[in-house]
């Protein structure tokens, strides 16, 4: 299951994690290539489940303060933390795989 | 390498209704597509599908992919890098891997134009966007520019100005192409200033869009204004150049569409095309979801005569063979 990002648990769920990777989809539930990226998000949380690998979503139209910190201007942007530490910054649709190799490559 | 029947590059209206029709026909068949529905997600209403009186664009898609998975077909996500004709059809290498189809149909449709300056490609998503309605709550009281002389433009910039503190829409003649109660609307609104005859030449900042250079296009003279963001809606184009092998197998157009007879055919025997990426003059998701249907019977008749696969007898329409069941 995808993970559900807030304001509030980022630091514990994303900066403070170390045991992995972790993706965080930065999203607004309007938005038509955020609607097209959730089913890709959802499939590549039940496959990396158990691996370490965090990946989940931040809803930009409920809470604006880690979307304002890390610089996110578009949606959908996804940016993949290790250690705490922005990894890599994607903006736009992308697709499953390519994502599942930048994340394990991070492991 | 994964073999098929028929692969369908694209996932929108043509190519989702092509899908349905291989895979109804028991024809082995995978989509490849980067996108859910293409410009239809990006559509907020669609309010002129025959037979649903309102929907939204992402949801329209949903149900387009979902009906095509349904019938049997397999839907990848992933960029198509190349077609190539191979001894047994064709070889589509894609970002997710190689796979080989005796058939192939075209359906990528267009992608949004760039402008193609320096730092446009660099601050995408760090203040230059091109999806008015989804990234527009970003830019709230902020300043921004629009480029674009059309619907899409000057429906942005009145649709931002409720958003944004001010609003430069920067157009390049004097002529606008948008419908005219959205030119009055742009006019009226206190917050909009119309920059006739100016390009942006070049987008500046370190980490985020800071400012833009503009040249007025009759005088040559340059000056800069700052701006927050910057949306482009300048149209679509498309992308027939940028799969390889796609420019050498079919015939394409001046405007690099490609061109198609009244079965969907293109100038390869085994290789079809529908909806966007075709010559068609009118684009739109009602006649993209028809060729969609139009190409994969084309596709399916091909195959019988040539292999034998999708039925050996004669293809008949569906009523016949739903009466005989």
């Amino acid at each position: 299951m995808e993970i559900k990002f807030t304001d509030a648990n980022f630091d514990a769920e994303v900066k403070n994690y170390t045991d992995g990777p972790v993706l965080v989809d930065f999203f607004a539930p309007w938005c038509g290539p955020c609607q097209m990226m959730a089913p890709i998000i959802e499939e590549l949380a039940n496959e990396v489940a158990g691996t370490g690998i965090k990946v989940g979503k931040l809803n930009v139209d409920e809470e604006q303060a880690k979307a304002q910190d890390y610089g996110v201007m578009s949606i959908p942007t996804i940016i993949i933390f290790k250690n705490g530490q922005a990894q890599e910054t994607l903006v736009g649709v992308q697709d499953k795989d390519s994502l599942k190799q930048k994340l394990e490559s991070l492991k | 390498m994964d073999k098929y029947d028929v692969i369908i590059i694209g996932g929108a209206c043509a190519g989702m209704s092509a899908a349905l029709y291989t895979s109804r026909r028991a024809l082995k068949t995978l989509v490849v597509t980067t996108t859910i529905g293409g410009q239809l997600a990006l559509t907020t209403e669609v309010e002129n599908y025959p037979g649903i009186l309102s929907v939204t664009g992402p949801e329209l898609a949903r149900k387009l992919k979902e009906q095509a998975e349904k019938s049997g077909a397999m839907i990848k996500i992933g960029q198509a890098l190349d077609v190539i004709k191979a001894e047994d059809g064709y070889v589509i290498k894609t970002s997710i891997g190689d796979f080989e189809a005796k058939a192939v149909i075209l359906a990528f449709g267009l992608k949004q134009r760039q402008i193609g300056v320096p730092g446009e490609k660099e601050l995408t998503g760090r203040g230059v966007a091109y999806c008015a309605t989804c990234d527009a709550p970003f830019f709230k009281n902020k300043k921004v520019g629009v480029v674009g002389g059309g619907n899409s433009a000057f429906d942005a910039a009145e649709y931002l100005s409720r958003i944004a503190s001010e609003v430069h829409l920067f157009v390049r003649s004097d002529k606008y192409r948008a419908e005219q109660t959205l030119v009055n609307a742009v006019q009226q609104a206190k917050n909009i200033v119309i920059h006739n005859y100016t390009d942006i030449k070049e987008f500046i900042g370190s980490n985020k869009l800071e400012k833009v250079m503009l040249v007025n296009n009759q005088s040559n003279e340059k000056s800069e204004l700052a701006l927050d963001g910057v949306f482009i809606e300048i149209g679509w184009e498309s992308q027939t150049k940028k799969i390889g092998g796609v420019a050498d197998l079919v015939k394409l157009d001046e405007r690099g569409y490609v061109v198609v007879d009244n079965q969907s055919r293109t100038s390869t025997p085994g290789i079809y095309a529908a909806g966007d990426v075709t010559d068609t003059p009118f684009k739109q998701a009602v006649i993209s979801a028809g060729e969609g249907a139009k190409a994969a019977m084309s596709a399916a008749k091909y195959l019988q005569q040539l292999t034998g696969v999708g039925g050996s007898e004669e293809l008949r329409p569906d009523w016949v063979n739903a009466k005989r069941k």
